[in-house]
């Protein structure tokens, strides 16, 4: 039996050790400030359930060696024993201040990756809305008028503030060695705090299932200097055919489409939902426009 | 689609041509089997129409196993699948179909029957009680969770199967997205087993709380019963919400409501968020009970009391009510901001620690125990460390930055079958061991049920761990393919091995079964184990009437008290005993609800219309029937308790 529980704590140390030591697992592998803040707390919450997991296991080593029956005298009667508040004590305290600790942890980092990356708050932040189709990501540029599909240039400069919705079921917008996914649905607009440290190639997909296409729903990011972004937009404001209506509307059908690029961006005829266009705005307070009736009225 | 497109399935495939011919042959094959050997009328009398609690709770049973072995066959085509990039063995929308049935399947027709097996045989017998309080209505739960699953079942081989996840997110979930049937057949086949299930909760609750032997307080039931109870009051509470959101989806998918559409003020994080107010406590129905069993087990192997009885009942209770307060866990990613997040992260690590404390408390159960290794034994001291390591990457998870890294990622898979495989299946393979002889009246070998127990918790270990890596490593959950270049391919290699060492466990017990029915001995008493709780106070096989006079109890251990103190079990002489009647009236019934969910499934609207008229003239029957049930005299009595005696 004790043969069979130590393999088990060398299987999960050596799988401990290798998620610590092999940095080529991309979420341990971050090249940005969220990604790097969201390595650090699962590191950290690594090794503290490593040494839970070894106290249980000597534990359990120590009960099955120095009790087993084969061990014992044939006539010895196991004694009745309720429990003892102090054990009790014990076994809830060191829990409940681990937890405590993990909370404290969990909180700061929540507030972190909620907000504009560290380190970047001097500039204000690039805005992109990534937008979902089956099965496609849709990356318009407000500021700089362009729209790009299924491919994201971004700079290491800036802090990106991604405005995610979708056209369809709800996808999750996912660049791992950047920072931790976010839901993008179809009646609201949420936001994630990115940016990018290193100029790079990165892996960004669609996580979240929605249909046959799901697999393949992947987009390219590459990361670059502020001197070659720029030249990127000059670039393809010179070269690349404007987004119309009917254009934008046809990349909506279901399919899988490769990279394409264009000047303007789908937001000027189909705009994000939010603000007015939300599909829960009841014509508050914060709504400029009134002239738009709404159903709630 | 045409109308009559709609019966076809969607993709067939040799595969499910197949299936559809071995469907047919086995359905023949049992009907020709019943008729030849002239068994109908045995088949009505002692099981369509029963109302015993222990025959139910056999009926159970086997509906598990024969679910567990489709779930099986699901989980072994996706990871033959997924075990080398770009397969071609399955297409996207086969792979799809086959993880939402092998979700829902093992979730809601394999765990859920298997603990109701286990509540039904054996919390009537632990607090001395003749049967469940209601007993007509638990047959009613039985059958309505049977004909719910077979209705899923079907779907398989008409219109096609749910494709959209077990948790059928809408709007992926609704007609814009998801054309086929399948997902109609997800909405009415757990609507009509959930009723099954409510009317379970209240069952067992009133029969818990009125129907105990005499000096069985609150705080002297056995380990087993207590979690049965918290368990049920977690039914009772979280199912009526699977009932209303099921009732919106199927109102979005059949009339054209827009609760959860992309359109008309739909909302689509609305069906997330009902789905997961219902799915976390399920996670705790199931495994609560599986807590049980393992304190039951655990204790008797021991040859102990179990440690620390008042904590443990408070640490089910306090996870009974965090169990409420989590289910935003499933989806930090969706948006809710920081404050949100903290107090979920929060209230989700808090968990943490009552399950702690059980972990503590059985470890100290084998303190100055003296421990005998039997196959109940050993899955339930498997299950120590290997939920461990699943229930402390859950605290991982809790913590909700680093969950935005873990979501929909094969880490999360490997967490939450982690926790589940030992958590519940362990649970449910320890005691249908423990619970065999019990229940059948021989024992399963011990050698094969070893060799079983060392290749299912070592195949676990290796189907499962590697997908903590390659989740780390950006693999998304549902992926019906990868390329090469993403190097996902050797830790799926791994696990394909290690759902093939599964497969090899699992037949081993079914081997185990037919070898033990056709060679184990017959003459094993009535207490083989030496257990401590009342249910091993019974004969063997059980009468109908559980005990000729009902137990006096005056600890948490009363049959233990029996054997090693004098306690006197069964004080005073036999008395005339009160038995309900059988009654086909629940057979009948599901089998109309069965008709009503299909023809919903195709909107077949006249049938619908009929079928309901029908649930309710057997309702309407039930309120006029004159039924008082029946008397067993005392001669009878003391005519079965001298034979059983004396076998």
């Amino acid at each position: 039996m004790a043969k069979i529980w130590s393999l088990l704590i060398l299987i999960f140390t050596t799988m401990t050790m290798m998620t610590g030591c092999d940095s080529k697992l991309a979420v341990l592998d971050p090249k940005g400030p969220q990604a790097a803040t969201q390595a650090h707390d699962i590191l950290l919450s690594i090794y503290i359930m490593s040494f839970i997991v070894i106290v249980v296991f000597g534990f359990l080593v120590y009960m099955l060696i120095k009790y087993r029956a084969s061990k014992q005298r044939e006539d010895y009667e196991p004694p009745h024993i309720e429990g003892s508040a102090v054990v009790e004590a014990i076994c809830v305290g060191i829990p409940v201040l681990i937890v405590i600790y993990l909370s404290i942890v969990s909180v700061q980092s929540n507030y972190k990756v909620e907000a504009t990356p560290q380190g970047y708050e001097d500039k204000a932040p690039l805005i992109i809305y990534a937008s979902s189709s089956n099965w496609k990501w849709h990356f318009s540029y407000p500021e700089e008028g362009i729209e790009t599909v299924n491919y994201l240039y971004i700079p290491t400069d800036r802090a990106l503030e991604f405005k995610l919705y979708s056209y369809g079921p709800i996808t999750s917008f996912w660049i791992p060695q950047l920072g931790g996914q976010k839901y993008a649905m179809s009646d609201m607009v949420t936001t994630l705090h990115l940016a990018a440290d290193v100029p790079g190639e990165y892996m960004g997909r669609n996580a979240n299932f929605n249909g046959r296409g799901f697999a393949e729903n992947t987009f390219h990011v590459q990361a670059m200097s502020e001197a070659e972004f720029a030249e990127w937009i000059k670039e393809v404001k010179e070269t690349a055919e404007p987004l119309t209506e009917e254009t934008f509307e046809a990349l909506l059908a279901p399919g899988h489409v490769g990279q394409e690029t264009f000047t303007g961006t789908h937001l000027e005829f189909s705009p994000a939902p939010e603000g007015e266009n939300s599909g829960h705005d009841h014509g508050g307070k914060d709504s400029a426009d009134h002239s738009q009736p709404t159903l709630h009225h | 689609m045409d109308y009559f497109d709609r019966f076809a399935v969607p993709h067939p495939s040799f595969g499910i041509y197949a299936s559809m011919v071995a469907i047919a042959l086995t359905v023949i094959g049992i009907i020709v089997g019943i008729t030849y050997y002239k068994k109908w009328g045995y088949l009505w009398r002692e099981w369509l129409t029963t109302v015993d609690h222990k025959r139910i709770g056999i009926m159970y049973l086997i509906s598990a196993l024969l679910m567990l072995f489709r779930g099986g066959v699901d989980a072994i085509l996706m990871r033959a699948q997924l075990a080398v990039p770009e397969n071609t063995l399955l297409d996207a929308q086969h792979y799809n179909e086959i993880f939402t049935t092998h979700g829902i399947v093992m979730i809601i027709f394999m765990a859920m029957p298997f603990i109701m097996a286990f509540m039904n045989v054996v919390v009537p017998l632990q607090i001395g009680a003749r049967d469940v309080a209601f007993p007509r209505l638990n047959a009613l739960s039985f059958w309505l969770f049977f004909m719910g699953a077979m209705l899923l079942n079907i779907s398989f081989v008409i219109g096609g199967s749910p494709d959209a996840g077990w948790s059928s997110y809408f709007p992926l979930a609704s007609n814009e997205f998801s054309e086929s049937v399948g997902t109609n057949y997800y909405m009415f086949a757990l609507q009509i087993s959930g009723l099954g299930t409510l009317m379970t909760g209240i069952n067992f609750i009133t029969t818990i709380l009125k129907m105990r032997a005499p000096g069985m307080t609150l705080m002297k039931m056995p380990m087993f019963t207590w979690s049965a109870l918290v368990t049920n009051i977690i039914i009772v509470f979280a199912f009526p919400v699977l009932t209303v959101a099921l009732l919106m989806g199927s109102m979005d998918r059949l009339f054209a409501t827009n609760f959860f559409t992309t359109s008309n003020g739909g909302m689509d994080m609305l069906w997330a968020n009902l789905f997961w107010v219902w799915g976390h406590p399920e996670v705790y129905i199931l495994v609560l009970p599986a807590f049980g069993i393992y304190s039951e087990v655990i204790s008797t192997f021991a040859r102990r009391n179990l440690y620390g009885y008042k904590s443990m009942v408070a640490s089910m209770v306090i996870i009974s009510l965090l169990s409420f307060l989590v289910w935003t866990h499933h989806f930090f990613t969706m948006g809710q901001g920081a404050l949100t997040n903290s107090i979920f992260s929060i209230t989700t690590m808090a968990i943490a620690v009552p399950t702690g404390i059980k972990i503590f408390n059985w470890l100290f159960t084998l303190w100055r125990g003296k421990i005998v290794f039997t196959v109940p034994m050993l899955y339930s001291l498997g299950f120590i460390p290997i939920f461990t390591i699943g229930g402390v990457t859950g605290v991982m998870l809790g913590l909700s930055a680093a969950d935005y890294q873990y979501h929909n990622t094969m880490f999360l898979v490997a967490h939450f079958h982690l926790v589940i495989i030992p958590g519940v299946v362990f649970a449910m393979l320890a005691g249908l061991t423990y619970y065999w002889p019990k229940m059948f009246g021989f024992m399963l070998n011990e050698r094969i049920g070893k060799w079983a127990f060392w290749f299912i918790s070592i195949s676990t270990c290796v189907a499962f761990f590697p997908m903590f890596l390659s989740g780390l490593d950006g693999q998304a959950r549902r992926m019906y393919t990868y390329s090469e270049a993403t190097g996902f391919g050797f830790w799926n290699m791994v696990s394909f091995i290690g759902a093939m060492g599964l497969a090899v466990g699992f037949a081993l017990i079914v081997y185990n079964v037919y070898y033990s029915a056709r060679y184990a001995s017959r003459e094993i008493g009535s207490d083989p184990w030496d257990a401590r709780s009342l249910e091993w106070a019974t004969h063997n096989p059980v009468p109908a009437y559980n005990f000729a006079i009902v137990p006096h109890v005056a600890s948490t251990e009363a049959f233990w008290d029996s054997k090693k103190k004098g306690h006197v079990l069964f004080p005073g002489d036999y008395a005339k005993i009160h038995m309900p009647n059988n009654s086909g009236v629940p057979f009948v019934m599901s089998s109309i609800f069965f008709v009503w969910g299909f023809s919903f499934v195709f909107g077949m609207w006249i049938p619908v219309i009929l079928t309901t008229i029908g649930i309710f003239a057997c309702m309407a029957h039930r309120s006029w029937e004159e039924d008082h049930g029946h008397y067993l005299s005392v001669e009878e009595i003391e005519r079965t308790e001298e034979q059983l005696r004396g076998a």
